[in-house]
């Protein structure tokens, strides 16, 4: 399966990078099904969130520890990654919801509904 | 690579499979413009994760910059879709 001749990895780096690299794939599983679960859109856009910042973060973190014992060297070009998608996720969130809630007046619903004021 | 690294990657890979699903069913059945936008935003980050983890299961660097590269265009993509959800066009 390994194409590239690897030395041995101490066994505490193949832990970590096992535990992190599951629990990022766990967590957008699980913000993935809630995409298909939730029932209507405004609720459904929550779910993904948490495979864009949990996810990412431990999945950098799996790749971080990995290739820093693996090359001697501390590999910190993985950081980009999760500090774009930190910084492009919100954006286009914020753009999708904005285009969620012009369609749905134009379709004449009320959206988001009345808040109930505190008195 | 010690067993338990290389069923832990192969969990990760299959689970990340099952997200990818979750997220291509929502881009299939979504009944509005806006849920198929926002199944394809899911779609790619989860594609990013799995190059990450090739990355690791094939001890490569290359996926890394495959990684960055579907995180880029991927947010482009988005955000010109919901742009053009929104104004009816992409550039005004």
């Amino acid at each position: 399966m390994n194409d590239f001749i690897v030395g041995p990895l101490p066994l505490w780096a193949e832990i970590v990078t096992a535990v992190f690299a599951v629990l990022g794939a766990a967590f957008a599983a699980i913000g993935s099904f809630g995409l298909v679960r939730l029932p209507t859109f405004f609720r459904r856009i929550h779910a993904p969130t948490l495979g864009a910042t949990v996810g990412v973060w431990c999945m950098t973190i799996a790749t971080i520890v990995y290739f820093s014992v693996q090359g001697y060297s501390l590999f910190l070009h993985a950081v980009l990654i999760v500090l774009f998608i930190a910084l492009t996720a919100p954006i286009t969130t914020i753009f999708l919801m904005r285009a969620a809630l012009f369609r749905e007046r134009q379709k004449g619903g009320d959206v988001p509904p009345a808040a109930k004021s505190a008195d | 690579m010690t067993p338990v690294l290389f069923w832990a990657l192969r969990l990760a890979l299959l689970l990340l499979a099952v997200a990818m699903l979750c997220a291509l069913t929502r881009l299939l059945i979504g009944p509005t413009a806006q849920d198929r936008v926002m199944a394809l935003d899911c779609l790619y980050i989860n594609g990013m994760l799995m190059m990450l983890v090739l990355g690791i299961v094939y001890a490569s660097n290359v996926y890394f910059e495959a990684a960055m590269l579907t995180a880029l265009f991927g947010f482009v993509g988005s955000t010109a879709m919901a742009k053009f959800l929104l104004r009816g066009e992409v550039i005004e």
